[in-house]
């Protein structure tokens, strides 16, 4: 019957975003926090002191994404010196850019990281294996979400691949449990050579909640360089998308 | 025999409190009750405790909503063969197969003795994932397809183990436990509760709001405290936002598994919409950060409000042509209908739960069976079809959408945000020596949380149930008899939980 997706069709509209580089998240939208050093830091070290993954250094003071789950209960603790903003493009190509100082009004990409084969190779055509390995479920909805039809990062040659032999690279969800190592394992060392390797969620960038459970190993990423760390808990997908322009170099920052 | 009987408002029940029987007397009586409609077991686990080992029974009686509790132990070193439950009531087997893999319990004449999650703290290391002991039939035309770990999209892992008969599937099996994070232990290995409350919301990331309304309900009981009315209702809109959220995500899963383009992209963008609505308000797309014990940090205004409402109702509006569409496309009702059938008699043998046994004509739910919250006071009426096929579960998905979205349209129309709202306890002291019952339906179904304190009121051991845990084994059911190529939207129609399994 034509009518009733005729119908469907019209209510749908056009949904995709038209400029995948000018996207602004609500205000709500708890991304990259802004520190400020106050004379009393006793605020900082109360928040330090719940922070559930201990994200918060308070000598210096820091606030290190890559364990961050950006519950936001730190910025209530110590309202002057730690406020959420919404800005998304928390991805980087060094780990310790992750790291945010007192100050800081961006996260640093460092391009100068990214190896140079990984522009070359791969700005027109990116192909990624996504392996999850204990995530959550919520960061690979966020993945799936990339491809969809509001984001629909597929226009610029990045998707999504069932097989490693088919992909440029892969993307690791989860803190990485000890049942599905292995499984991580055989499917990078299935990537043909060059490959990326990118890391999306808090908990894959450092085991979040789960570093120290004994049901994890992450054993994996003393043997593998990463090329690309996406905090977040889940990594929205426009951080994926933000990041990857920028490895790749379909974006100049 | 003597249970403590309690229901889902009770306060924590101290442990002396809760009778221990002999294991035949336990035994004995579940053998008879779980034979009614009205009996399941919503948990049974084990606890060392000094030497001995205690398991508790949490049986849930439907048609008088109460929730009854029992326990008994053991010696720890015992090796006494118990009787196995399994064997009379194949709902039994997650449990009993959790504690033989835990503590090396033996369940006499168990009929499927196979590890469940292969947890870290295991007994048998010889048992890893690489030897799971896989069922096999011998026969020159039988063949095994095997799937996963890594599965073909960006989902977690599991591995199917399918043999068939050309292309019809005879047997599926599901080994799991690849995505075992230790959580269970994780909430007892600290006293920070914000990060018990964390784990919570990760316990399964598309059921956040669920799990962690489990997880305060749970914690709010062992503190003796209440909810304030409009903390009450703030987290029934979140569920049931969240319930919308993964129903249309799903109608969409379906139609891209059928190639049905037009419904996949409409039900994208409606999920997106749903999902923005939850961001808005908590500034998470999956409602993180929105649940906490005895507040909220995200305290509903005016505006959120008018936002939530109209989102709402656009939504449901345009959800509603998508349904339409479907029922009048004879090329999806051909897909869907009569595909993968659990037959209610089924259904009931092994325990399915949520809205997979309600599209079986299993009526079990939680906001109508063991209502608390918003739904103590507002009867909640279960949509329940009969055909089990996918079909009957996505117009169930496709009706609790509408049912959740008239339901928050309920919520918010007279909604008064007060000037002061209660903000999250994160060291609200805990009744010592106790236990609580969190009991949550979330989107996939019944959601069980035990919490069991230490004689400091420290939580000194967790147990959590995903409705997951039930219902796989209705996946694998579904699927015999099928081709092999209707398993995506059989898989999809339920839509299980594999870090709500694994833990």
């Amino acid at each position: 019957m034509i009518l009733p997706k005729i119908k469907v069709l019209r209510s749908h509209g056009l949904q995709y975003i038209p400029d995948l580089t000018k996207v602004k998240l609500t205000e709500e939208f708890r991304g990259r926090p802004a520190l400020t050093a106050t004379d009393d830091m006793s605020d900082v070290e109360a928040a330090a002191a719940l922070c559930p993954t201990q994200a918060i250094g308070t000598a210096p003071f820091t606030l290190d994404m890559g364990r961050c789950l950006f519950c936001g209960e730190c910025a209530l603790r110590a309202p002057r010196n730690i406020r959420f903003t919404n800005d998304y493009k928390i991805g980087s190509a060094d780990r310790d850019a992750l790291v945010v100082r007192v100050g800081d009004e961006a996260i640093d990409f460092r391009p100068e990281k990214v190896r140079p084969e990984i522009p070359e190779l791969f700005n027109r055509i990116l192909r990624l294996r996504q392996v999850s390995a204990g995530g959550d479920a919520s960061v690979e909805m966020e993945l799936n979400a990339t491809g969809n039809v509001n984001f629909d990062f597929g226009r610029y040659g990045v998707e999504f691949t069932a097989s490693p032999r088919h992909a440029d690279g892969v993307v690791v969800t989860g803190p990485v449990t000890a049942n599905m190592a292995e499984a991580l394992q055989i499917c990078y060392d299935a990537v043909p050579d060059p490959k990326v390797l990118i890391v999306c969620g808090s908990e894959a960038c450092s085991g979040g909640l789960f570093a120290d459970s004994r049901a994890v190993d992450r054993t994996f990423f003393e043997r593998h360089r990463v090329d690309l760390w996406l905090p977040g808990a889940p990594t929205h997908p426009m951080t994926f998308i933000d990041a990857v322009m920028n490895m790749t170099g379909l974006k100049k920052r | 025999m003597n249970y403590h009987i309690i229901d889902n408002i009770s306060r924590a029940v101290a442990l002396k409190d809760i009778p221990t029987v002999g294991y035949a007397a336990l035994y004995d009586d579940l053998r008879e009750r779980l034979k009614q409609e009205r009996y399941h077991v919503a948990h049974y686990f084990a606890l060392p405790d000094d030497s001995q080992l205690r398991f508790y029974v949490i049986l849930l009686d439907d048609e008088e909503h109460r929730i009854m509790l029992a326990s008994f132990t053991m010696d720890y070193y015992d090796d006494t063969a118990l009787p196995s439950l399994t064997a009379l009531h194949p709902a039994m087997h997650p449990f009993e197969r959790e504690i033989a893999e835990l503590y090396d319990v033996e369940f006499d004449s168990m009929p499927w003795n196979k590890p469940l999650r292969f947890p870290f703290d295991r007994r048998n290391r010889n048992s890893t994932m690489d030897n799971y002991p896989f069922y096999t039939i011998e026969g020159d035309s039988l063949h095994e397809v095997n799937v996963g770990p890594i599965h073909a999209g960006i989902i977690e892992p599991g591995a199917f183990r399918f043999i068939c008969n050309g292309e019809n599937v005879l047997h599926l099996e599901i080994a799991l436990g690849y995505q075992h994070r230790g959580v269970e232990k994780c909430f007892a290995a600290t006293d920070n509760r914000l990060r018990q409350t964390l784990l919570a919301e990760s316990v399964a990331g598309d059921s956040a709001v669920s799990h962690a309304s489990a997880f305060v309900a749970a914690v709010e009981k062992l503190a003796g405290r209440d909810a304030d009315d409009n903390l009450v209702r703030e987290r029934a809109v979140a569920a049931e936002l969240e319930r919308m959220a993964m129903h249309i995500a799903d109608t969409g899963a379906l139609s891209m598994d059928v190639g049905y383009q037009l419904g996949q992209v409409a039900c994208e963008a409606l999920r997106t919409m749903t999902i923005n609505t939850t961001q808005a308000w908590c500034g998470n797309r999956f409602g993180k950060g929105l649940i906490r014990p005895l507040g909220t940090n995200k305290p509903l205004t005016p505006e959120k409000i008018d936002t939530i409402r109209r989102n709402v109702a656009e939504i449901c509006r345009r959800y509603d042509e998508v349904r339409q569409d479907i029922k009048s496309s004879p090329t999806l009702l051909a897909r869907y209908e009569q595909c993968g059938v659990v037959p209610r008699a089924d259904m009931l043998r092994i325990g399915g739960v949520g809205m997979a046994a309600r599209a079986s004509g299993v009526g079990r739910d939680i906001r109508a069976s063991h209502p608390a919250g918003v739904y103590a006071s507002i009867p909640h009426e279960s949509i329940v079809k009969r055909h089990g096929d996918v079909m009957a579960r996505l117009m169930v998905r496709c009706r609790e959408v509408l049912q959740s979205a008239d339901l928050i349209e309920r919520l918010l129309a007279d909604f008064t945000p007060v000037p002061n709202p209660s903000r999250p306890d994160y060291e609200a002291a805990l009744a010592p020596e106790s236990l609580a019952v969190g009991l949550v339906e979330g989107w996939r179904g019944e959601i069980c949380h035990v919490a069991v304190t230490d004689a400091e009121g420290r939580i000194a051991a967790y147990k959590v149930k995903d409705p997951s845990l039930h219902n796989w084994l209705a996946l694998a059911l579904a699927v015999r008899g099928e081709g092999i190529s209707d398993f995506p939207i059989c898989n999809k129609s339920f839509n299980l939980s594999y870090c709500g399994h694994d833990l």
